[in-house]
């Protein structure tokens, strides 16, 4: 068992990799689900050993192929991404709990045993998203992860064709994407010669004044990660994609995908950046924050117009990667904190809504609009009342988690006396209760009178289990707390080791 | 008993109550006396933390923290255990009243109705313990889900319609005023518990009270302070002991209550005189009690001239929490329990005359009066008490209230709340004139209901019998503005 | 003029980036779009690899004669991403491919004009 545990960082990226290429082959769907719910419960009992390991020794640094740095690759695993492996480990296997059933209702059932190949390599490349250490294996895992993920939602298909142009418009804008980052990795290798990010911040400290070609480089890095984790402008991609996509799909990637390439942008904008503090202070204080507020805006006031269900709840999670992004512009411990907290808190609620759509939409053959759903609430009561809870929390309703992410964001919008920015973001939660009582008016509010049916346990439990946390991480908060206080600590205190 | 066992005990026997009438919903008899006995139980408890509390007891309970300077708090406060009597009391002779009523008038879902009841009152009882403006607001909004299946009950278009207005300017009103209001105070303060003097001064800056205030009394519609009264009106749909107990003392005056609490111990009554940030509530609680005594003139359902005159006499409490001198604030606390027990009492009796002789407005009401005199007796007392007329109790807490206004240098407000009084006069004693009118007798048949006479009896009697005994509650009202 | 001279790799990179995106940009047709997708990702191996040179190295090969190697870092790095790319375009292809099959055309304007006439 030791040797298997040397190795846990790189096995938690590597078996989903390698079980996808096995399933790949295996023509029972069934027995296709079945290996990926064992690789995943594996999985979870690694990262369990990882936090285990971590909490005892602190950062854990494992170089492939026992190349030290800075020549070899390396991942990393300290206070700023163990709490997102817990979490992404946990939700992806109940995700894919609750998927068996959405992916043969949406996708044809002969092709649903490969649509598991393609989960576990968007798994284990977002995986390796979170743990890497290294600029350029980033933009290896970024492609793996956009290249799985075009694939699974174009596997849509089978329900509205339009998922195909949303998935041709992700491959191009996210490929623009990663190669505006690799165009940045390479102005940062050939300033420094390294591509490993401890040694970056060694290397970049003897250029203290900072270089016309590091802040090119710095430039094109950050605009390419914006543009894979949707922040606005850069966001046009996310709302086809994730609304014409199938259930499961969205759920794991509204849930966690941008969230994990977020973790790494917020990685080099503190630590690796953080020496350059007058471009860090005009790129917070006169890109981040402006583009983050009008994300908020921009996502919350199209999510009230939007009819589509799933469109509607794609243009919130633009507004919300907006708080997310608002709280890291803010240069402090605090901002920072809010903003790991509402990364935790806005994957579950996230992702306890797409299920729940998800699942209310399994009986109808076209979109999930306002109209269809209406007196779902009667039909669909477990589920309905699970989005009811996942939607309380959306709007900040104290005793859910959202109430305890939209606390820490205002209190740290108010120890730094953004006194305007206060208002604002709370006039946008203001806003939002209108959407979310759009969709509760039609769930139960409707003179439709309906039968309730049996719903399947398969997928409720999941959803419930999530709209548990929800609450759960509402009242009992200092989990969350705790973790996204030793993630800022290590952001803040100037990079971990 | 520990005081911290009283308190839970006190929290928890509504939720058992509720329970146990799920568990017995087939046999209607032991299900319907679960919220009698939890009444008994609770009332029983609520008047020991009210002696004790003169004796300088505490009753603290702290579960665990909830966030940075916020815990899970219950903390009994005087005006907490006034709130908590009147509501525990109360539900006594509603849980009876109900039997009768729900009986008498054939409704459905029964045990539906009896389970949200007493889920509504655990909310109530809760608010009026709570520890800490987090904890009121948690409750408070449980209050307006487990009183929204009351509301909309009858399940007809009219109901849901109801329904839909109440839950929207509820949750409405508070998710977008009084919840950011919260926050507020805490980012000012970095607390949100009741303390007696309240925790604003010297944290909070003076010029942006009135706004707080604002945020606040909006933000709290169950006070039904115009514009955002909509919502009683429209809950009348609801089954009389609906509209008699919880929007007469448990729904309403959780709001007016949640007001009270704020200016007594978050702002602190000193504070808010001292910066005038409430003097324009004093004028717009003065419209909204002339307007809503004027619209109840205009109405012929009694439920619903019943209702605006509720949020008249609502508008009262606030005025005397917008005017924060000593004698004001002794008048709205007071005037809870009055007003509770005089409203309770015509509510109560509007429904007895739906029951027994199916009449729902006030000019079917010709001769009622000889053929049922009890409910009109009843409805008398009850009437003469929100009208303010001694030797019942209702007259105490109106004259604190113009005392208090004389104290606040308002005199156009006590001259105000006389013109209140003359109009109360015309509007709620003109149905029993027409009840004791010779000359429109009609042929009506009456059904039996005793079950649904009695207790506006008792309550009716009770504002002449504890006129008398209001020493006993003036302590206790001295002691929330000590 | 010696600048540009020394520099040709550099302004290489930015005309062909440019003309990439360009084509993206302004194509109709999703097959143009993903030459240009091809042509802006080859773009930047063309930067990459132009870093490698180093003057008077010689081919990363220890040997006993010369001391000075060009640096094959980049080079490796290019393959990996080269071979990303052909993923790319291959994907995209397929994409394109299952476009034709449901709409009956790959250009953009046809396929607006479809999307129009289905929500009405």
């Amino acid at each position: 068992m030791n040797i298997f545990l040397d190795d846990a960082p790189a096995l938690v990226v590597v078996l989903p990799l390698l079980i996808a290429a096995i399933i790949a082959f295996i023509p029972s769907s069934r027995l296709a689900w079945f290996i990926t719910i064992v690789t995943l419960v594996f999985h979870l009992s690694l990262s369990v050993e990882l936090f285990q390991n971590f909490s005892s020794f602190g950062t854990i640094i494992y170089e492939f192929g026992n190349w030290p740095p800075p020549w070899g690759i390396s991942f990393k695993l300290d206070g700023v991404n163990i709490g997102l492996q817990l979490l992404f480990s946990a939700f992806v296997l109940v995700t894919t709990i609750y998927s068996r059933k959405i992916f043969l209702s949406e996708i044809d059932p002969e092709d649903s045993g490969k649509a598991y190949s393609l989960w576990l390599l968007a798994i284990g490349s977002l995986n390796g998203i979170i743990l890497t250490n290294d600029i350029f294996n980033l933009f290896v895992f970024l492609e793996i992860s956009a290249l799985s993920s075009i694939s699974l939602i174009s596997l849509g298909a089978g329900t509205n064709r339009k998922a195909l142009l949303a998935a041709f418009n992700y491959l191009v804008i996210g490929a623009i994407g990663a190669t505006f980052y690799v165009i940045g990795v390479g102005f940062a290798y050939a300033m420094t010669g390294t591509l490993n990010m401890n040694d970056l911040i060694i290397q970049l400290s003897q250029y203290s004044e900072g270089q016309l070609a590091i802040f090119a480089g710095m430039s094109f890095m950050l605009i390419g990660l914006m543009v894979k984790s949707a922040v606005f402008p850069l966001h046009l991609w996310l709302p086809p994609a994730y609304s014409y996509a199938p259930s499961a799909v969205s759920t794991l990637f509204a849930a966690l995908a941008t969230k994990a390439i977020l973790i790494f942008f917020v990685r080099i904008l503190y630590e690796v950046f953080s020496i350059y503090n007058g471009y860090l202070e005009i790129f917070l204080d006169y890109i981040l924050l402006p583009l983050s507020l009008i994300a908020i805006f921009v996502g919350t006031i199209i999510a009230i117009y939007q009819n589509d269900i799933k469109k509607l709840l794609a243009y919130s999670s633009i507004a919300q990667i907006g708080y997310i992004t608002l709280a890291f512009s803010i240069n402090d411990n605090s901002g920072v904190l809010a903003g790991f907290v509402h990364i935790f808190n806005h994957a579950l609620i996230k992702g306890g809504l797409f299920m729940a759509v998800g699942y209310l939409a399994i009986s109808l053959n076209d979109r999930v609009t306002l109209e269809s759903i209406e007196g779902y609430g009667q039909k669909y009561p477990i589920t309905s009342y699970a989005l009811l809870v996942c939607g309380l929390s959306l709007i900040g309703l104290p005793l859910t988690n959202g109430f305890i992410s939209k606390l820490y964001i205002f209190q740290a919008l108010y120890s730094n006396e953004m006194f305007l920015t206060i208002g604002l973001v709370a006039l946008s939660s203001a806003l939002a209760v209108i959407y979310f009582w759009k969709i509760v008016e039609k769930l139960f509010f409707s003179s439709k009178g309906y039968e309730a049916t049996s719903e399947d346990p398969a997928i409720y439990i999941p959803i419930w289990i999530i709209a548990l946390s929800i609450i759960y991480f509402g009242i009992f908060s200092s989990s969350i707390v705790e973790f996204s206080s030793i993630a800022s600590e290590s952001l803040i205190l100037g990079g971990s080791n | 008993m520990t005081n911290e066992s009283l308190l839970i005990l006190g929290l928890l026997t509504p939720l058992f109550a509720a329970f146990g009438s799920y568990c017995f919903k087939n046999n209607i008899n032991v299900r319907d006396s679960f919220g009698v006995i939890g009444g008994v139980i609770t009332f029983l408890i609520s008047l020991k933390i009210f002696n004790g509390l003169q004796a300088e007891e505490q009753y603290v309970i702290n579960l665990f923290t909830l966030f940075n300077g916020v815990d899970f708090l219950f903390n009994i406060t005087p005006l907490g255990s006034i709130f908590s009597l009147v509501a525990s009391s109360l539900w006594i002779l509603a849980s009876i009243y109900t039997v009768g009523y729900m009986r008498g008038a054939g409704e459905k879902n029964q045990t539906r109705f009896v389970i949200f009841y007493s889920i509504a009152i655990h909310a109530a009882l809760a608010i009026a313990w709570s520890g800490n403006l987090l904890m009121l607001f948690i409750f408070y909004e449980i209050l307006t889900f487990s009183t929204f299946p009351l509301v909309g009950h009858k399940q007809d278009a009219e109901s849901q319609a109801a329904g839909r207005v109440y839950l929207s300017i509820l949750v409405g009103t508070s998710l977008v005023l009084f919840l950011p209001a919260i926050f507020w105070v805490w980012l000012e303060t970095g607390s949100l518990n009741f303390t007696p003097g309240g925790i604003l001064e010297g944290k909070f800056p003076t010029e942006y009270l009135i706004f707080l205030v604002a945020m606040l009394v909006f933000g709290i519609g169950k006070a039904a302070i115009m514009p955002i009264h909509r919502w009683l009106p429209a809950a009348m749909v609801a089954p009389t002991p609906v509209s008699a107990l919880l929007h007469a003392v448990a729904v309403v005056k959780a709001g007016v209550f949640s007001f009270l609490m704020v200016v007594v111990y978050i702002i602190g009554p000193d504070y808010l005189l001292q910066s005038k940030a409430s003097n324009w509530l004093v004028w717009l609680s003065s419209f909204t009690i002339l307007t809503a005594s004027i619209i109840a003139i205009s109405k012929d359902d009694l439920k619903a001239r019943l209702a605006y005159s509720t949020i008249s006499q609502l508008s009262y409490i606030i005025l005397g929490a917008a005017l924060a001198t000593t004698f004001a604030l002794k008048g709205a606390s007071f005037h809870i329990i009055t007003h509770a027990l005089g409203k309770i009492t015509l509510f109560f009796c509007a429904g007895a005359i739906y029951v027994t002789a199916h009449v729902k407005k006030i000019s079917e009401l010709g001769g009622l009066g000889f053929k049922t005199p009890m409910i009109f007796f009843a409805y008398t007392l009850g009437a003469l008490s929100i009208i303010g007329v001694p030797p019942l109790i209702g007259s105490w807490s109106k004259l604190f209230l113009v005392i208090g206004s004389l104290e606040a240098d308002f005199l156009f407000v006590a001259i105000l709340l006389g013109i209140s009084s003359l109009l109360n006069i015309y509007y709620l004693l003109q149905p029993v004139f027409i009840a004791f009118n010779k000359k429109n007798i009609k042929n009506i048949n009456i059904t039996k209901a005793p079950l649904t006479i009695w207790p506006p009896v008792i309550t009716g009697v009770g504002c002449l019998f504890l006129f008398f005994f209001s020493n006993y509650f003036l302590n206790i009202i001295n002691g929330v503005v000590a | 003029m010696t600048d540009f001279l020394y520099f040709w790799n550099h302004f290489a990179f930015v005309i062909l980036m440019v003309s990439g995106l360009f084509i993206i940009i302004t194509s109709q047709n999703y097959i143009k779009k993903i030459v240009g997708l091809a042509i802006f990702q080859t773009s930047v191996f063309v930067f990459f690899v132009s870093l490698a040179k180093i003057i008077d190295g010689t081919a990363p090969i220890l040997n006993s004669v010369n001391n000075v190697y060009s640096n094959p870092l980049p080079h490796v790095l290019i393959l990996t991403a080269i071979v990303v790319g052909v993923a790319t375009s291959a994907l995209g292809l397929a994409i394109v491919l299952q476009i034709y099959k449901n709409y009956g055309s790959v250009e953009e304007n046809e396929i607006k004009k479809e999307e129009l006439k289905e929500n009405s």
